[in-house]
């Protein structure tokens, strides 16, 4: 995709039927090429550092940066103790160091592990209600007050139900987790359906589609871009409640990681999790974010 | 192609529509319409009783809102709710009727769909895939769009729009084609090519055609008979207030004299029930 050269931004972009979304494309694939560019075609003097690949790089990671620049001052000049802030390269450290514990690759694994299962398994039947309740009044009027119920229910108040019913093994942490990533998509996919425009839906009707046809023809395209935002909602939901399920009932994990950790007063670890936290999070949702692009260019 | 062309009877057709106490959707579409909290059941269409021959292509006139939709889609077996008879080559309307194809007001397309597809979308359901690509592709260029084939409804204007919507109803090579104001969005020179496109259709494959317009000279230059819907003193809703036969073969002189009088008649009868709705 970023292949793009020079010579082909050059070209005329509006030779057929693609133009707009291939202009728009190009413009941001310009990074190397912007001044060029600009010299040759006075009009994209508009295209703004920001529309740039390295432009957009540049500017989103000024924070980051700036964040652990004031982190590495804060905490070697004396202003904050070590032990409240250890310093960016303690944190790193006590990396290094549970890596080669051997500790710091499974417990990543085994939280990855559950937010994924966990998140499938959630947002897997929060498709089939929220299609189920989207499409038929009569299963909206059925589930929809009960589960809205439910969904009311804060998140915590089911581990010490779970714990009781199964235990701290694993399953007792999937629910939970699946649970949490439920809702998101359980919602909006169902919103999503009630919303499709009727109109169009006639038509395909009009047209001779019914039941499975008239859904993968007219509904399932039309709500696709929802149901992938839902989805990204509930995977941040599942680390949310991965966090929450393990903080309160497990031994291995990211979420146990920091628990052990304030426990035992080792502030470099605590920092350790929440960043990796943060970065698998982020990437998850990065992943889901490139599924949706592709979504949306595809079917909107 | 196949030549089949329907006979579709109207028999004591008439449409209320009723407002359900406890449900929520059919309040708020009736807020919107206007008539709020107080709403009663309104009558929009009664006794309506026609037989358009196999073939025919009747035009139907009417003032916005008298229901001509209403009337297409029951003969489209898309509204379900009417009293009196609907049947097509004689048998009753029973659900969606594979036997009509819709060009609804509306162009209706599907936003992620190119024009090409959603032209593919009016073929009859199991049409060979080559085959298919091809009648696309022929329709396409009959209504002047092969050039867009490939872009998205968003990317076209309304009228070509409008167009696609045509060429998917003429996709289903139906029995019946009901169009409901098909040429609303096009401009003068354009709508003249669509009409004479759809004669030229119609001559090639004769099908049963019921057109909606709010155009008097294209109901006129159109169709074999023309209906006008309008209210009758004492009746709520529209019905069938003249029914004309056109004289003389297509294409009409415009300029004609007995046309002329047809079309200040037909005008006539449009602006009497002016005062209603
Ligand atoms: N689903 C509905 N619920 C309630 N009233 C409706 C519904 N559909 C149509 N109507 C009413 O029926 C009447 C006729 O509507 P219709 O769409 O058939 O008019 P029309 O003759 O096609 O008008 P136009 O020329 O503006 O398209 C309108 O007054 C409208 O308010
Ligand atoms: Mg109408």
């Amino acid at each position: 995709m970023s292949t793009t050269t020079d010579s082909a931004l050059a070209a005329p972009a509006r030779s057929n039927g693609s133009a707009p979304s291939g202009s728009v494309r190009s413009a941001r694939n310009t990074a190397p090429a912007v001044k060029t560019r600009n010299a040759r075609n006075p009009r994209s003097s508009r295209t703004r550092i920001s529309r740039t690949r390295g432009g957009r790089l540049l500017i989103s990671s000024i924070l980051p940066l700036a964040i652990l620049l004031v982190w590495q001052i804060a905490s070697t000049s004396g202003l904050v103790s070590v032990a409240q802030l250890p310093s960016p390269e303690m944190v790193y450290l006590a990396g290094v160091d549970l890596i080669q514990r051997g500790l710091l690759g499974p417990f990543i694994g085994i939280s990855l592990q559950r937010v994924l299962i966990g998140f499938t398994i959630g947002a897997a039947l929060g498709l089939v209600f929220g299609a189920i309740v989207g499409l038929a009044k009569v299963w909206e009027q059925f589930f929809g007050s009960t589960f809205g119920a439910i969904r009311a229910v804060p998140s915590l108040a089911w581990v010490p139900l779970l714990l009781l019913w199964l235990k701290i093994g694993e399953e007792s942490k999937l629910t939970l987790i699946a649970i949490g990533a439920f809702f998101p998509v359980y919602t909006t996919v169902a919103a999503a359906l009630r919303h499709v425009d009727r109109q169009l839906v006639e038509a395909g009707r009009a047209f001779g589609l019914s039941g499975v046809a008239l859904f993968r023809t007219i509904q399932l395209p039309a709500v696709l871009p929802a149901v992938i935002s839902g989805l990204r909602l509930a995977l941040a939901q599942a680390w949310l409640f991965l966090v929450a399920a393990e903080l309160l009932a497990s031994s291995a994990g990211l979420g146990f990681l920091l628990l052990d950790s304030q426990n035992n007063g080792r502030t470099d670890r605590v920092i350790l999790a929440i960043i990796l936290l943060a970065i698998f999070g982020k990437t998850t949702d990065a992943l889901l974010s490139l599924f949706e692009k592709w979504a949306v260019r595809r079917w909107a | 192609m196949k030549n089949t062309a329907f006979e579709v009877q109207f028999e004591g057709v008439g449409r209320t529509f009723a407002v359900p106490r406890n449900s929520r959707t059919s309040r708020a579409a009736n807020t919107a319409l206007g008539n709020a909290a107080n709403a009663e059941p309104r009558e929009v269409l009664s006794d309506i009783t026609i037989t358009v021959a196999p073939g025919e292509l009747v035009a139907i006139l009417g003032t916005s809102g008298c229901g001509k939709s209403t009337l297409l889609r029951i003969a489209a077996g898309l509204d379900t709710g009417y009293v009196g008879d609907v049947s097509i080559d004689g048998t009753p309307v029973f659900g969606i009727d594979a036997r009509c194809a819709f060009a609804f007001q509306e162009p209706r397309l599907l936003p992620w769909r190119t024009m090409e597809k959603n032209v593919a979308l009016g073929l009859p359901r199991g049409f060979d895939k080559v085959a298919g690509a091809q009648r696309v592709a022929e329709l396409l260029a009959l209504v002047g769009l092969s050039a867009s084939a490939h872009l998205r409804p968003r990317e076209v204007s309304g009228g070509m729009a409008q167009r696609a919507s045509l060429a998917r109803a003429l996709a289903r090579n139906p029995g019946v084609l009901l169009l409901d104001e098909p040429f609303g969005a096009l401009d003068a020179l354009t709508r003249i090519k669509m009409q004479d496109l759809l004669l030229e259709i119609h001559a090639a494959a004769p099908t049963t055609i019921l057109l909606v317009t709010h155009d008097v000279d294209e109901a006129l230059q159109l169709a074999d008979r023309v209906v006008l819907l309008g209210r009758m003193p004492g009746q709520p809703g529209s019905t069938i207030t003249e029914l004309v036969t056109v004289p003389g073969n297509r294409p009409r002189d415009r300029g004609n004299a007995e046309l002329a009088e047809i079309r200040a008649h037909l005008l006539e009868g449009l602006g009497i029930d002016r005062h209603v709705h």
